[in-house]
């Protein structure tokens, strides 16, 4: 490890209360899984040294229904999100992204909660939430606030959570339709999304399409939903998708594979769920 | 001789060990007083030194500059060319400057030595370098026959760096000892390392290697450890203490050898008839900043440049050239894939361009007994290429499937391949490769300098003894490669530690036998106390070889393969889902069936990571890509099982017939996937193929 | 702190931020867990946190806090994959056994696992040895093994049989 271990600082609280104001009392990095965090602590270019283990809150873990709201716990497990039989029937396409996130290692630690805040554009749960309009539940010690995961992001790796915040869960109304999910990685298993996207159709002209690792943040297409609403062509739509992305060249993929391929994954989701 | 242990699938030696995690590998190993070694590296491309600052409280540590040496600093290889540390200038990124040594791992890696350099401009592509490492001609016939051709059908072919990925990292420690320096480490030849060592430390301070558990090599421990290795010993020199170093993994992808990348042109006159008139090759490897094994690898690639085909007029000129890259060294296959993944998609498109049956030009082709080589060699009774390639082409039903697939997204391409074995030409003369049996109290003892690095060395070498003996395959022990304890077997390379080495103890077992009468060794041991027999290794005498002209027999034998890759593209995201993959090789016998499929399945997969997704991503001569998250290999969920064919045809020359295996499965996955997809119309000519070069082929009629 | 350690208590001394792997390779000297990338990728540091796989390369030693740890150490030579390991020469170089041997016992609740399963199972584990097909000969021939061994209960063997 480039990082020496002896340079950090971890507190580990009990409770929601005591972790909310270790939060307002001094900065600190919140840790669940980790898996992100060991491998910036590894390869030494992580500047956080201070961080607080929310691995202790049991009650960030649950997943239950609230009314006609599924709320998970920010603490849930990708193996936890596959094995609950809430999230199989409400939102198997989270299921299939749960799977779909690292091997089976980083699946029993990594959470939800961690893959919204870490905040890289290609996190693969988060189409599936941009797409359902899930909310982000955010507390901090002055109390509770729902921001719609569509306005959560401001930018790359920027969001509108304060410091002092905590994600504490997520909550996903009922989703009606049909869901859609494809990840297209580096290959076939541990692979970071070179494309990825999460689709609903809810009726012969509804739809709701998010798509990441294409734009600084998770891209939820309105424009080329609205052209579906209208009843517009397919291939409308997919000109009105290519318009509102702005994939880059990087170490994975380039701009044109990304460009092309969400278009075609928009044509494929369109066909398969009519 | 009775023969109970060869042919079958007996217990690994080492299997316990490694399934229990008792195995002891460097990382695993502590000396009392050890320090940990670093290495301060070049951040450019290319430059001069102009200061070195130390931003950190040196109390507590050693450092170590290329002042420290108390031999040469020059690494002692093919050529005496490249430094152990920078002395004035960098030449790549990642080249060593200057070492540090503490014994507590957090201190080490918490200093700061701050490297000013005066950055000139790096020579990054190599068709622009005229500075060249080596340049083979191989003349055969006359290529200006290609006026006489019907056709001639032109190409460029393109391979990308490939990164070896052992899974253990290069690690080492150094002990100084008896008044000298003692290298442990993961390391695939300790003979070479120790040369090195030699050369380094002087002759005032005498060097002895001893090989730690290798977690894999494929051609990367072969010459890079002598790097590490020297290293390590000048920081135990200078402190008087043990020193670990253990590369990490951006460290060691960033820093060490990779597969040459390669540019291959290709002019092909044929008949109509298909008969090939003649064939222009044009090899160029990236050498990279030093010269490392470039000559050699560039040798093995062009003799193997004209893939296995009977052509009377072939002229293929290589060259491997200077760039301002980290070097690049040895990688299973040693040229041979770059150059057949090359004439492989070649032939796929000269048969296309005659409106021929790939498999019928292959087939009119084929090299068979009697033919010669592009270097003139003729060919003996084993040469298998026919055979491989009707049994891959019956067992995969390819014809049938070759036109169902039209039209669809799916798609069958096939390569044809063949692997030396052993080192070139006369290079196993010169190597005067020894083996070592000694008798013990309980059985006997292999004393030899192969190494294990997963490939079977030890299991494969003491089933060869015990029957060749007539003892119990348990009754025989191998040893450790220790340099002051056994002899210098030549490198574990090349495909040649089954053939070369094991043909040397199979030689001594009969000598033993005859010297043991009707003794049991532990009987002998028990009357008559310990015996010792060592052999020379001996090639077979009618190989001739002109180093000067490139002519003649280049290898003893050659390894046949044929692969056949039936794949699926996904017509909205372009990724290649691997279907059915066969491998049908001939390589003699199998000494060890199981260890032989491991070694076609390996490196078969090897191939196919090297084919789909195993892409160097270099930026400003340095990898950018250097996590395992970022350079792609093969996970289960990549390949399919492989299907193997064990073809058999035993070698005269080999013990128990065997011949060379290790690197002739890289060969053939490549291009046959290439093909594959050319069946789907995507005209790939470069490597890897990735969903976004696909994208962006153009895509013709299929017919 | 204290957890448990193949069965043993132990208690560690370690900055509670020190990897998981170091805790165990380097203070309570079980090397049979390996580092092969720091960066959870390659599964070599795989070991079981109260029966579940995970790298300890990513792992606090604070977060296995009162929690079962199982290393490769932990099987003691004597699980039957771990000969089948042997015998299906599931091991090559050796350097990812430990990792993969304990990422498949995951499949032990898998009476009759799937190829697909075990690849699955397996799939944040590299090989760069075997091509992997060893290593799934290994553990379906330990599956049928178990399902068909004299420890199967009757009522499930004979349900499974018709």
């Amino acid at each position: 490890m480039r990082i020496a271990t002896s340079s950090l600082d971890l507190r580990r609280p009990a409770t929601l209360e005591s972790a909310l104001q270790a939060l307002r009392d001094d900065a600190r990095t919140p840790i669940a899984g980790a898996t992100d965090l060991y491998v910036t602590l590894n390869f030494g270019t992580l500047e956080a040294r201070r961080f607080l283990d929310l691995s202790r809150l049991a009650e960030l873990r649950g997943i239950t229904e609230r009314g006609d709201t599924l709320v998970i716990g920010a603490l849930a497990s990708f193996t936890a999100l596959q094995r609950s039989p809430l999230v199989v029937k409400r939102l198997p396409m989270l299921v299939e992204a749960a799977r779909l996130v690292g091997g089976v290692q980083i699946q029993n630690r990594a959470t939800l909660g961690g893959n919204i805040a870490n905040a890289s554009p290609a996190g693969d749960s988060l189409p599936v939430l941009a797409a359902v309009d899930a909310a982000i539940v955010l507390r901090s010690v002055d109390g509770e606030r729902r921001v719609p995961m569509t306005e959560f992001y401001t930018g790359y790796r920027a969001s509108v959570m304060r410091p002092d915040e905590l994600i504490t869960a997520v909550e996903v109304p009922r989703v009606e339709g049909h869901q859609w999910f494809r990840k297209v990685g580096t290959r076939a298993a541990l692979a970071i999304s070179k494309v990825v996207v999460a689709g609903v159709r809810d009726g012969p002209r509804a739809a709701r399409f998010a798509i990441g690792s294409v734009a600084p943040t998770v891209v939820r297409a309105r424009k080329a939903e609205g052209v579906l609403a209208k009843g517009g062509k397919i291939e409308e739509a997919v000109r009105a998708l290519q318009a509102e992305i702005t994939p880059i060249d990087d170490l994975r993929s380039t701009a044109e594979y990304r460009t092309a391929v969400a278009g075609n994954l928009l044509r494929r989701f369109w066909a398969e769920t009519a | 001789m009775p023969v109970t242990a060869v042919g079958q699938s007996v217990s690994r030696k080492d299997g316990i060990g490694k399934a229990t995690g008792a195995a002891k590998y460097a990382d695993d190993l502590t000396w009392p007083g050890m320090l940990h070694g670093r290495t301060i590296r070049s951040t450019v491309p290319r430059g001069r030194i102009r200061a070195v600052l130390f931003d950190f409280d040196t109390t507590g540590f050693t450092i170590v500059d290329h002042a420290d040496v108390p031999g040469s600093n020059m690494v002692d290889l093919i050529e005496r060319d490249q430094p152990l540390l920078a002395v004035h200038e960098v030449r790549h990124v990642g080249e060593p400057i200057l070492l540090l040594a503490h014994e507590d791992k957090e201190v080490l890696h918490a200093a700061r030595v701050l490297v000013e350099y005066e950055e000139l401009p790096p020579l990054l592509d190599p068709e622009g370098s005229e500075q060249t490492f080596k340049t083979i001609t191989i003349d055969k016939g006359d290529a200006a026959a290609m006026a006489g051709a019907d056709l001639v059908v032109e190409g460029t072919y393109q391979t990308g760096h490939q990164e070896h990925i052992y899974i253990e990292p290069n690690g080492v420690i150094a002990v100084p000892e008896d008044g000298g320096i003692t290298v442990h480490g993961s390391i695939q030849c300790p003979f070479y390392a120790l040369k090195a060592l030699k050369a380094l430390l002087g002759p005032d301070i005498p060097a002895r290697v001893v090989q730690t558990e290798t977690g894999g090599g494929f051609g990367g421990k072969e010459e890079f450890p002598s790097i590490p290795a020297g290293h390590a010993a000048l920081l135990a020199h200078k402190s008087g203490r043990p020193v670990k170093i253990i590369y990490d993994r951006v460290e060691d992808m960033v820093s060490t050898t990779k597969r040459h990348p390669s540019i291959v042109r290709h002019r092909t006159g044929v008949k109509r008839d298909g008969t090939l008139v003649a064939m222009e090759v044009e090899v160029i490897l990236d050498g990279g900043a030093y010269v490392t094994l470039s000559p050699v690898v560039l040798s093995r690639g062009c003799i193997h440049a004209a893939g296995p085909y009977r052509c009377d007029n072939i002229r293929i000129e290589g060259r491997a050239v200077f760039t301002n890259t980290p070097p690049n060294g040895a990688f299973r296959g040693f040229g041979a894939p770059q150059t057949e993944f090359a004439v492989e998609v070649q032939m796929e498109r000269v048969a296309e361009a005659l409106g021929m049956d790939p498999v019928e030009f292959r087939r009119k082709n084929a090299l068979r007994a009697g033919d010669t080589t592009a270097t003139g060699q003729v060919l003996r009774e084993d040469c298998s290429a026919l055979a491989v390639l009707d049994e891959a082409v019956r067992r995969t039903e390819f014809a049938r499937k070759r036109t169902e697939y039209e039209g669809t997204d799916r798609a069958i391409g096939l390569s044809l391949f063949y692997h030396g074995a052993g080192f070139t030409g006369s290079g196993e003369r010169y190597l005067k490769s020894r083996a070592r049996l000694e008798v013990t109290p309980t059985g006997v003892r292999i004393a030899t300098g192969s190494t294990e690095i997963g490939q079977g060395t030890r299991t494969m070498h003491a089933q060869i003894v015990a029957d060749a003996l007539g003892v119990p395959y348990e009754s025989v022990e191998v040893a450790q490669p220790d340099t002051k304890h056994v002899v210098d077997s030549g490198p574990t390379v090349a495909s040649r530690t089954c053939m070369v080495v094991g043909k040397i103890l199979e030689e001594c077992a009969v000598e033993m036998r005859s010297e043991l009468g009707k003794l049991s060794p532990a009987e002998y041991f028990a009357k008559h106390g310990a015996m010792t027999v060592e052999r020379m290794y001996e090639p077979p005498d009618w190989i001739r070889w002109d180093d000067a002209t490139y002519r003649g027999d280049a290898y003893a034998t050659y390894g046949w393969g044929c692969d056949v890759v039936e794949l699926e593209v996904d017509p909205d995201t372009f990724d290649v889902r691997l279907l059915e993959v066969t491998a049908v090789q001939e390589f003699g016998r199998p000494i060890h069936p199981a260890l032989a499929r491991g070694q076609i399945e390996g490196g078969t997969v090897q191939g196919l990571g090297y084919a789909l997704l195993e892409r160097v991503v270099m930026r400003n001569g340095a990898m950018a890509n250097a996590q395992l998250t970022n350079y792609t290999i093969p996970t289960t969920l990549d390949v399919p099982e492989i299907d193997v064919v064990m073809l058999e045809n035993p070698y005269p020359g080999g013990p128990f017939g065997a011949k060379g295996l290790g690197e002739l499965p890289m060969d053939g996955p490549a291009p046959a996937v290439v093909n594959a997809l050319r069946h789907l119309g995507h005209d790939i000519r470069a490597i890897p193929a990735t969903p976004e070069m696909i994208a962006a082929s153009p895509v013709a009629a299929r017919t | 702190m204290r957890f448990t350690l193949n069965g043993l208590p132990v208690e560690t001394n370690a900055h509670p931020m020190a990897r998981l792997l170091d805790v165990l390779r380097e203070e309570q000297r079980l090397t049979g867990t390996k580092e092969g990338c720091g960066e959870g990728e390659c599964g070599a540091c795989t070991v079981l946190v109260d029966g579940q796989s995970v790298c300890s390369c990513l792992v606090p030693v604070a977060q296995v806090e009162g929690a079962r740890v199982t290393t490769i150490e932990g099987l003691h030579g004597t699980h039957p994959l771990q000969k089948l390991f042997m015998d299906e020469v599931g091991a090559q170089c050796g350097i990812c056994t430990p990792g993969m041997v304990l990422a498949a016992l995951a499949l032990e609740d898998n009476p009759v696992p799937t190829l697909d399963d075990v690849r699955t199972a397996l799939a944040g584990n590299l090989c760069r040895c075997t091509g992997y097909s060893a290593i799934y000969r290994a553990v379906l021939k330990w599956r049928a093994e178990a399902d068909s061994g004299p420890h199967a209960a009757p009522e499930q063997a004979s349900a499974r049989h018709k």
